[in-house]
């Protein structure tokens, strides 16, 4: 051990020396970190206002049910307003005015619903309810809000539907369209509220500082692993072969050198972070855990690229290209998670994902919570390696 | 008989279809220089990765010290110095934190290092640039500290894989002399190269290789001898020659007598031995001795004997 030491601080002496560490690992990411929290519009500023306008042509009990009570319980918030217009073309008029951000007082919508004559009655008959939405020209999010609480009560319609259809086939009492509406009821809006915003979501410097540390992390370590190949193509690596110490005090000292590296640059990153810009990375405990699982999962993956790697300038190409993938994959620059679809469920084959997720998971909770995370990192590091030390046992052999 | 420093025997290595070494053994006593001798792909660097532990051979056996040697002999390795081909030097460092990182791996420690550390700069000329970092340095001051490295530990065995390639004769001049004083000190060395002229002025003993075989071994005199090469002394003289050469003609030693245009042309068995015995027969001829001219057959001689090539094809 006290060899692999050695193997470190001689390590570390020449990173220090070389700078280009210092750069990748600290000062990089501390500069993006800045750039995105002030630049890209940061999550945590964001606020969310909308402008719609309802033609209700119908008139009738389910369709004043979605403008008095979906769409006024919506109105109640300050940030979103409602107003009813009488025609469609008005309406038209209001969605297709080109919208400047500059520009004060001008009127526009975000969007427009429109339920047709007949809109009730469908309740109560085999035909397809339909509520059109037109989207404006402004906020494509404040559209597609528009889009999701239609198709939320379009759905709670079918449940009406089945409902008064139940009633009638048991010869319950009653007006089939009065149960329909009855089952109806009020429509539950917090749903739509939960699936956008969740307790555990980061804010937004936050979510830059965490992605931004956790993609040069991987570049970090990168200049630790690559060390037995840059040993190689100095011609040092057979005097360490020739000294007495055991070939594995070299991979270790690699390895600790690696980890040094990752850990001082990753804990610069969070206190940088957290006194310059506000940075909430969470309870420091489980902060920490999540930093050595997010270094051994680092090392690890960076390691197969270090034994299989010909030389270190195809070592720092392959690695480059796998921590930019990996990266961009795990959601490190844009919440990917949040996107739904493949993506969202392709992020966790990344460590990437599983370290933002525990910082997610920290935020919203306890250190405990971290748990799963730090687990799925610690086995990407067992996983990828033993890949690697075998890959570096095969070559030191040859 | 002592032990041997190095006792290698069958040592052979493959890759592929390609025979690097094959079937190669020498031993090398304490305080002995060996030079092993042979062009560029000979297989020395092979047998000399061989032998540090750094291969693993196909078969044979390297034992140091009396002890056996595989790639994880950590005990057998800290008896060996290595110098290898290239450059292993760690340019961001200086010369003294080189040495002393090496030092640490070998287990040296505090006092002791440093002290030795300021010694090893002695020899090898660095101890006015032991804080600069040896990227500033010329190609033989890198040269000198990569040397410096394998002897840091005071190894019973110190390999030396052609640590003059590419350096300008000052430099070139300075790693042979501290070669020979510290052959002078007692320690063993493995010598490789492919200049002639180092062999012949280091070494004690030397094996010609190629083809990843040894075709010869011993001193020099004993390899010329082996392929049958006599020395040429050629005596300047003036005087009656002709009596000079019959008189000459019946030593034992003098093989073939000539005289022409004022100088006397012998081929003999051994020029050093006969010298003085050859020059009494001369002047007790009448003639009158002005100059004497040695023309020992050399190593590169040999080695086109034996292989049909010259060192540097």
């Amino acid at each position: 051990m006290r060899a692999a030491w050695t193997i470190a601080v001689k390590d570390l002496k020449q990173r220090l020396r070389d700078r280009s560490a210092i750069i990748v690992g600290i000062i990089a990411p501390l500069v993006l970190a800045a750039i995105f929290s002030f630049v890209f519009n940061p999550i945590e500023d964001f606020e969310f206002s909308a402008t719609y306008v309802v033609v209700d042509q119908d008139g009738g009990p389910a369709a004043r049910l979605f403008v008095d009570q979906v769409l006024g319980a919506m109105a109640a918030d300050d940030t979103i307003t409602v107003d009813e217009l009488d025609t469609v073309e008005a309406a038209r008029v209001l969605v297709d005015v080109e919208v400047d951000p500059f520009a004060e007082d001008v009127q526009s919508a975000d969007a427009a619903f429109i339920l047709p004559a007949g809109f009730s009655a469908t309740v109560v008959s085999a035909d397809p309810a339909t509520i059109e939405v037109l989207a404006g020209r402004g906020s494509q999010t404040a559209a597609g809000v528009a889009v999701a609480v239609a198709e939320q009560f379009a759905s709670q319609l079918q449940t009406a539907r089945v409902a008064a259809a139940t009633a009638e086939f048991y010869g319950l009492e009653g007006d089939r369209a009065e149960i329909g509406l009855r089952a109806l009821g009020v429509p539950n809006l917090a749903t739509v509220a939960d699936a956008e915003a969740t307790s555990k979501i980061l804010n937004g410097t936050t979510f830059y500082a965490a992605g931004l540390a956790i993609f040069f992390l991987f570049f970090t370590v990168q200049f630790g692993v690559n060390g037995m190949l840059e040993e190689r193509h100095a011609g040092t690596l057979p005097r360490l072969l020739a000294a007495p110490i055991p070939k594995f005090a070299i991979v270790a000292g690699k390895a600790i050198t690696a980890a040094i590296m990752g850990v001082v640059s990753m804990s610069v990153l969070v206190v940088a972070t957290s006194l310059m810009f506000g940075a909430e990375w969470g309870n420091p405990l489980g902060v920490l855990l999540l930093i050595f699982g997010g270094i051994f999962a680092a090392i690890g993956i960076m390691g197969i690229v270090g034994a299989f790697a010909k030389t270190a300038e195809q070592a720092q190409v392959y690695s480059s290209i796998i921590a930019v993938v990996l990266g961009f994959m795990g959601g490190t620059f844009f919440p990917v998670g949040q996107s739904g679809g493949l993506l969202a469920q392709l992020r966790f084959v990344t460590p990437h994902a599983w370290f933002m997720q525990g910082l997610g998971d920290l935020a919203g909770g306890n250190v405990a919570d971290v748990f799963p995370a730090v687990f799925a990192l610690v086995v990407f590091g067992v996983v990828c390696g033993t890949l690697a030390a075998l890959g570096i046992r095969r070559g030191l052999a040859a | 008989m002592a032990q041997p420093t190095l006792e290698c025997s069958g040592l052979r290595k493959a890759f592929d279809d390609l025979v690097a070494v094959d079937d190669v053994g020498f031993r090398i006593e304490p305080g002995e220089t060996y030079g092993l001798l042979g062009p560029n792909g000979a297989g020395k660097t092979t047998s000399i990765s061989m032998i540090s532990g750094l291969l693993v051979r196909d078969g044979g056996s390297v034992v140091i010290g009396g002890k056996e040697m595989t790639t994880t002999s950590l005990e057998t390795k800290a008896l060996l110095g290595l110098v290898p081909q290239e450059i292993a030097i760690y340019p961001d460092l200086t010369a003294r934190e080189n040495l002393v990182f090496f030092g640490k791996l070998y287990g040296m420690s505090g006092k002791g290092l440093l002290g030795r550390v300021d010694e090893v700069l002695g020899v090898i000329g660095l101890t006015d640039r032991a804080d600069d970092r040896s990227e500033e340095f010329s190609g033989g001051m890198k040269r000198r500290l990569n040397i410096g490295i394998g002897l840091l530990h005071k190894p019973s065995l110190l390999i030396l894989d052609e640590p003059t390639v590419g350096v300008d004769p000052q430099s070139r001049n300075a790693i042979l002399e501290s070669v020979e004083q510290l052959s002078g000190e007692g320690m063993a060395v493995l010598y490789t190269t492919h200049y002639m002229e180092e062999a012949e002025r280091l070494c004690d003993r030397v094996g010609i290789i190629d083809q990843g075989k040894i075709r010869a071994e011993g001193t020099r005199r004993e390899l010329v001898q082996l392929v049958g090469q006599r020395d040429r002394i050629r005596l300047t003289a003036t005087g009656g020659l002709e009596p000079a050469v019959t008189a000459l003609s019946d030593l034992t030693a003098v093989e073939e007598a000539d005289a022409c245009d004022g100088e006397i042309d012998l081929l003999v068995s051994n020029a050093g031995e006969h010298l003085t015995e050859i020059l009494s027969v001369v002047t007790g001829t009448g003639v009158s001795v002005s100059g004497v001219d040695i023309d020992e057959p050399n190593l590169e001689s040999v080695f086109l004997h034996l292989t049909g090539r010259a060192l540097r094809d």
